[in-house]
This record gives C-alpha cells, sequence and structure tokens, in this order.
C-alpha cells in the first residue's frame, strides 16, 4: 500500500543462500516499497517478513548485522572523504580493508577528498565500496547499477556472483540485464499496476 | 553460509558517530557558526533598538540572552537529522545493529557541542555587554550549561518527527516552544535572583532535573520518532 493504493498482494518468495533474487516492474510498482519493507524500515500493511523463521521486527540487532543495505540515497556524508565514510558505514573493516576496496573500485587518489568533490558515479562508488569489507549475509540494493559505467558494473557484477558462490544472498531491483550466467538469478515480476 | 564479523561495541559505536559528527560539522562551518552570529546580532541589536542607559539594558539582559540563545537553538535544527535524512545516513542508522537509542544520544550530544556550548560560553562576553552583573554573569553561563542541552534534547523530538516533510521548520519551532518555556522562565528567574542577590539554587536544581529527565526519555521519543519518520 502507498497513499492508498495497492501496489503488491498476495506476493510471496523465499531467499535462499546462494541466489540472487532480481525484483522486476515497472517504475511506480513498489519496487523500492518492496525493498525498504524488506528492510524493516517501512512497515508492511499486512503481511510478515521472515528471517530464518522468525519476523524481523523480533530480532532487529541480528537482522541489522545480517544485512548490507543500499538505497537509492548512497548513505554518504559529502563533508567526509570516502575513507571516513567506509570506515563509519563499516565499523568491523580495517582500514587496509577499506583502502583495498577503493582502490578496487578504481577511487585511488580520493580517498583524502571530501565527498562532495566526486561525482554521482563516484559517490556511487564509495557506497558499494561496503559491500567488499562487509561480510554479511544478506545484501539488499536498490538500483546498484546507476550512475555506474561499464566498467564499474561488471566489477560489481562479478562482486555479486562471487558473494552467491560463498553462500550469501541478493535482492536487488535493477533495469539492467544481467551478462552472468542467469542460472542462479531468480526474478520476482511485480505486476503493472492497475490504474 | 558467511559469518558476519564480531560487531564492535555500543560504546565504540557512540563514539564513532560523535566523531564522524564532530569531523562533519567541523567541515561544515556555518553549522556551528550561525547560531554563534545570531546571538551576536540579537544581543547587539537590543540596545540600538530598546535604549543605550545601562539599568535598562542591566535589566533586561537575562531575558533576552536567554530568548537569543533559545532562539539560536531553533536556528540550527536542520543539522540534527535533516542532512542526515537527505543523505541517506539515517536510513543506515536506523538499520544498523546498534541501539537507536545510544545513536541519537550521540547525534544530539553532538549537536549540542557543535551549537549550545559555544553559545553558552559567549553568552556571558555578551552579558558584559549588557552591562549585566558579576554575580548573575556566572549564573548566566550555569543556566546555559545545563538548559541548552534540555533544549537541545527537546528541539531534537520535533526535529525527529518532522524529518520526512519538506520544509519543516516552522512545525518545528510549533512543537518544541511550548516545551522551551519552562526551561526559559526558570533559566532566567535564576539569573535574575542572582542579580537581586537572592538564592537561585532552586532554579538551578530544578533545571538539572529537567535536564535529566530530558536526557534520559527524550532519546526513546526521538528513535521512535525516526523510525515513524523513515517508515513512508
Amino acid at each position: 500500500m502507498r497513499d492508498d493504493a495497492v501496489l503488491f498482494s498476495a506476493l510471496s518468495f523465499q531467499v535462499e543462500a546462494g541466489s540472487i533474487t532480481q525484483i522486476m516492474g515497472a517504475n511506480g510498482s513498489g519496487k523500492t516499497s518492496l525493498l525498504r519493507i524488506l528492510t524493516g524500515i517501512m512497515p508492511a500493511e499486512s503481511g510478515r517478513v521472515l528471517w530464518f523463521g522468525q519476523t524481523i521486527g523480533k530480532q532487529r540487532v541480528e537482522y541489522g548485522a545480517a544485512l548490507t543495505f543500499i538505497g537509492h540515497l548512497p548513505g554518504i556524508k559529502s563533508q567526509l572523504t570516502p575513507l571516513e565514510n567506509l570506515a563509519w558505514l563499516a565499523p568491523e573493516a580495517s582500514v587496509e580493508a577499506c583502502n583495498l576496496a577503493l582502490r578496487e573500485l578504481g577511487l585511488s587518489g580520493f580517498e583524502d577528498s571530501p565527498c562532495y568533490r566526486l561525482s554521482a558515479g563516484q559517490k556511487r562508488r564509495v557506497a558499494l565500496a561496503r559491500l567488499y569489507v562487509q561480510q554479511r549475509p544478506l545484501w539488499i540494493l536498490d538500483e546498484p547499477f546507476t550512475s555506474l559505467d561499464k566498467n564499474g558494473v561488471s566489477k560489481i557484477e562479478a562482486l555479486l556472483c562471487a558473494h552467491t558462490q560463498a553462500g550469501g544472498m541478493v535482492i536487488l531491483t535493477t533495469h539492467h540485464e544481467f551478462a552472468l550466467d542467469s542460472a542462479c538469478v531468480r526474478e520476482v515480476m511485480l505486476g503493472t499496476a492497475l490504474c | 553460509m558467511l559469518n558476519p564479523h564480531p560487531l564492535p561495541s555500543e560504546g565504540k559505536a557512540f563514539v564513532r558517530l560523535l566523531m564522524r559528527d564532530l569531523v562533519a560539522a567541523f567541515r561544515h562551518r556555518s553549522d556551528w557558526m550561525n547560531p554563534l552570529f545570531f546571538l551576536l546580532m540579537v544581543v547587539s541589536l537590543f540596545p540600538l533598538g530598546i535604549s543605550p542607559e545601562p539599568q535598562i539594558l542591566a535589566k533586561v539582559a537575562p531575558g533576552v540572552l536567554w530568548i537569543a540563545a533559545l532562539l539560536s537553538t531553533l536556528l540550527a535544527v536542520d543539522a540534527l537529522f535533516l542532512q542526515d535524512y537527505e543523505d541517506g545516513t539515517l536510513e543506515q542508522l536506523v538499520l544498523s545493529p546498534s541501539s537507536l537509542y545510544l545513536m541519537v544520544l550521540a547525534k544530539v550530544v553532538t549537536h549540542w557541542l557543535v551549537t549550545g556550548l559555544p553559545v553558552a560560553l559567549l553568552a556571558p562576553l555578551l552579558g558584559i555587554m549588557l552591562n549585566l552583573s558579576g554575580d548573575g554573569l556566572w549564573v548566566l553561563t550555569l543556566t546555559l550549561l545545563i538548559g541548552t542541552p534540555t533544549l537541545t534534547l527537546i528541539t531534537a523530538i520535533g526535529a525527529a518527527l518532522t524529518v520526512g516533510i519538506r520544509r519543516g521548520g516552522l512545525l518545528v519551532s510549533l512543537i518544541a516552544l511550548p516545551l522551551y518555556i519552562p526551561v526559559l522562565i526558570l533559566g532566567t528567574a535564576a539569573v535574575v535572583a542572582a542579580v537581586d542577590g537572592f538564592a537561585y539554587q532552586a532554579h538551578l536544581s530544578l533545571l538539572g532535573a529537567m535536564l535529566a529527565l530530558a536526557l534520559v526519555l527524550a532519546p526513546f521519543a526521538v528513535a521512535a520518532s525516526l523510525r515513524i519518520s523513515l517508515s513512508n
């Protein structure tokens, strides 16, 4: 439900270890809303989100510790440097790991300049660098490929693949066609909104 | 199955957020300069508007300084949660496994260190400008040191409730101002009592009690409000 409109109902799916779940649907069909419900930021009008058989509301700490969520807004403070941002977002990671992740995403040389000097794509890369350093099993990504260039997209794709091979789970929305083998990509289609 | 790293303790998460916000505020000078300039402007305009007569200035000084400090708290409200809301870090904060109560407390403490503390420290200098006498000066500083954190905590509730609304600034004032009034009354009354040579300890105790109450309860309200604001 959003603004009194039913966006989706009777939706049920299960995410297994080692799988990528891609939420598909037209603009305004509720992809972002679904992801926000899955993270627990937004309560569902009806229905439940279960994590290991328990509703996520009852185990906020455990679920929070297992989840990396990167939303529309990258969650980057513009006065801070990429390294400071990363260190705050991923407190469990070491400085070397953060540096390595930033270098991997082509941000070496920018570690110490404040993020307001970076381009949209570079900011997105800083946000996505979390995926390298945060070893959390569940990734929920809202349009992770927005404003990334080809090279960035392929790097993130490879990262997603490596994550699922290690037994992680990915739920994402994107309009991007996966170039990878689609064996592990499951699709959930949100119906077109009734006018 | 991947094993998540052991998470840092709550205390470390608190300090981490505190440091992050202090660094960000330090680099964003207008956050902490604006309240100070506002205080300076209001207080220096008063003698021009009312009268440069020292006796009259000494009489209005406690009220003027307290009201200016109170309004400067309101002026800085956007730095509290709105910036974090707009860049998405607030979402991350709510989702993080650390307790939101402590995270809110860290944000409020930083905000006070950046906006409230400088105002409380500048106020006695401006008090001298307004011919406030000896005892009144340090009681003024003391009341502001106890009172402005209470104001910041109250403001935080309003800010958290309105963070999802564009241009919620006026609404924050409407929510917070009625709650400011007891703090304002006690703060000015203490300074007036000190100037007149009466006992002011009772006022200070009451201000302290209000701070203790706000410090314990307000973060709960703020945390709940933030969850509501983010949920739509």
